[in-house]
């Protein structure tokens, strides 16, 4: 089974990222940057499943500027067996509904198995694309999953929903999108991402894959979000039940 | 052109964020329509034709659409796509799993998570955990929008009375099937819709403690539980109860966080609840920059006293 994983190159979720003066977007430049959590999540599980040869071959694949290569690096650093890099230079956003186009043309190439993406990229926080993915090639969809086990051409599904969790089953080919519950990532070791640089990383143009994209959205302006009214301290636990009290009196 | 907005339900009743999502569906259209797909849910479809500002009710009844699954349900929406402008769903687990699947079906982009409406195709939306908003603007025939129930008022559950349509039902994909499904299903007030929450962080230290000083404060306020990833992990709550950008975005009258430091993915899901209060023995952490009342102290001398401080609600 040949399993493809997609991974976005975001800032590193520890930095609080600053909105531009102009309002243009977010300032990106000198922001350390990474793989996107949940996609390391979708690297590790794919890379094990082929450790233990549920996986015959693991693809990375991203979408963006040169850049991008970056995060297919990590991926290949923590198992991957090879990378592709979409490289797009639009104009406009790149968003899950055209992520989902190329990823769609890779796939059919590929003639990957299962493909399994993150369930949301930190940055533009859409939490869409494998849903769209999985609209446009027919195949069942498992988003959100925290448990997933292969087995006689089927994958069965833990996934987390509001006020509980439930179990899906469905058939391959398949899209799962991975919670951060799904595993604990390994880390990415110096020996092994020196290794990641002998991997083969295949570079694509869209026109390459027959994909042409459009506008559909602009992003008329980034701000920062309303400030709340400065707090208060309070000195004991007497103080906080009054505030409690008069709160729940209303 | 009137909008369509996907009621949630679980086929006995209609999800109050449904009702959210009419109320951000009544600022982007002229009119709404509501499409309650399920099996043997008549009584949600009642339920939905007396919800103010509803026009007309879309009942699709059929048992491949019981469970919710997206691969039949896209479908179904996607027939009836035609006739509207606007095709919302509540921003949650349900909405987000379903409507991006409707959206690229349509070939269109999908808005998620809207939390304003400046005109029927321009929306702002949270970014990177809520760091920062976006002001964007769709140029689809359709707008395709998922809804986040907080930042909208509610229509009224009765008052109106809208036709109901029975509609044809679209194949089923015979694609997946749901095997079970386990709910948290305790007597404390669901998450999402709970008037105060209390939420335990790490500083819990240990499951115990976190049900023998949450629970009994959560019980005398009337609250629903809540959680950090961190004390998830570390097994003290479920993970039905994570508060945060991975886990549900709640905006209570009143947030009560203990022991919880302030990460930004915590505060991207209760931010805008209405009073935020916060005990925490460091007095620089980040919680306190959202707070509106802060208590620097030791959880374990304080909540006790808290506890019993207030009349068990009826
Ligand atoms: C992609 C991604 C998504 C994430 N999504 C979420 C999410 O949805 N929700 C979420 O919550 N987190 C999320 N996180 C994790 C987040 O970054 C933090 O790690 C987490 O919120 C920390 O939880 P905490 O505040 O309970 O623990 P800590 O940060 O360890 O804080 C514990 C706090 O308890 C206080 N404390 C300890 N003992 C006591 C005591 N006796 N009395 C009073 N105070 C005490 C300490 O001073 C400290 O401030 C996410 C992280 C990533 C990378
Ligand atoms: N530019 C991209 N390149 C590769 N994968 C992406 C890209 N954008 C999104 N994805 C994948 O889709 C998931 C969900 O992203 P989003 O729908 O943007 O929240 C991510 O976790 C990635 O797995």
């Amino acid at each position: 089974m040949k399993v493809l994983v997609a991974v976005k190159r975001v800032a590193d979720s520890n930095v609080k990222v600053r909105v531009r003066d102009d309002e243009s977007g977010v300032e990106l430049a000198g922001v350390r940057m990474g793989i996107n959590p949940f996609d390391e999540v979708a690297v590790e599980q794919a890379v094990r499943w082929k450790e233990q040869g549920v996986a015959t071959e693991v693809v990375c694949v991203t979408c963006g500027a040169a850049a991008c290569g970056d995060a297919l690096r990590t991926a290949m650093a923590m198992g991957a067996d090879r990378g592709v890099l979409v490289e797009t230079d639009l104009g406009f956003d790149l968003l899950p509904l055209h992520v989902a186009k190329l990823l769609l043309a890779v796939i059919r190439r590929e003639q990957a198995q299962l493909v399994l993406l993150g369930k949301q990229a930190v940055d533009d926080d859409c939490n869409q694309t494998g849903q769209m993915l999985a609209a446009l090639l027919g195949w069942p969809q498992a988003t959100f999953a925290s448990g997933v086990e292969i087995a006689g051409g089927r994958a069965r599904v833990r996934r987390e929903i509001d006020g509980g969790s439930e179990t899906l089953s469905m058939p391959l080919p398949a899209v799962i999108t991975a919670d951060l519950r799904l595993n604990e990532p390994r880390y990415v070791t110096l020996p092994n991402l020196m290794k990641a640089r002998k991997k083969a990383l295949a570079t694509l143009r869209p026109a390459e894959l027959g994909v042409e994209l459009s506008e559909h959205l602009q992003t008329l302006r980034v701000t920062e979000p309303a400030p709340r009214a400065e707090g208060v301290r309070v000195a004991d636990a007497a103080a906080l039940i009054d505030v409690l009290k008069a709160e729940l009196a209303r | 052109m009137p909008a369509l907005v996907i009621a949630e339900h679980d086929g006995r009743t209609l999800h109050r964020a449904t009702l959210h999502t009419v109320g951000a569906a009544s600022a982007c259209a002229c009119g709404i329509h509501m499409l309650v797909a399920g099996h043997d849910c008549a009584g949600v479809a009642a339920e939905a034709a007396r919800v103010a500002g509803v026009s007309r009710v879309l009942h699709a009844d059929a048992e491949h659409l019981g469970d919710g699954v997206a691969e039949n349900l896209a479908p179904q929406i996607v027939a009836l796509a035609g006739r509207y402008s606007h095709i919302l769903a509540p921003a949650s687990a349900f909405g987000r799993n379903v409507l991006p699947r409707v959206a690229a079906l349509l070939d269109v982009v999908q808005i998620s998570d809207i939390i304003d409406v400046l005109a029927p195709d321009t929306f702002r939306r949270p970014i990177y955990a809520g760091s920062a908003v976006a002001t964007v603007r769709g140029l689809d025939a359709v707008q395709v929008i998922t809804v986040r129930g907080s930042a909208f008022e509610p229509a009224a559950a009765s008052g109106a009375h809208a036709d109901i349509e029975r509609v044809t039902v679209t194949a089923d994909s015979g694609l997946t099937q749901l095997l079970e499904r386990d709910m948290d299903g305790g007597e404390r007030p669901e998450l999402g819709s709970a008037r105060v929450v209390v939420s335990g962080g790490r500083g819990l230290g240990s499951r115990e403690n976190f049900e023998s000083l949450l629970g009994p404060l959560a019980k005398s306020l009337g609250a629903a539980l809540g959680a950090s990833r961190a004390a998830v992990d570390a097994g003290y709550a479920p993970n039905e109860w994570q508060v945060g950008q991975t886990g549900r975005i709640v905006a209570p009258q009143v947030y009560v966080a203990v022991g919880i430091s302030g990460a930004i993915q915590h505060l991207a899901g209760m931010k805008d609840s209405k009073l935020i209060v916060a005990i925490n023995q460091d007095a620089d952490a980040p919680i306190f920059g959202v707070a509106d009342f802060g208590l620097v102290a030791d959880l374990f001398d304080v909540v006790p006293a808290l506890g019993g401080s207030f009349a068990s609600p009826a």
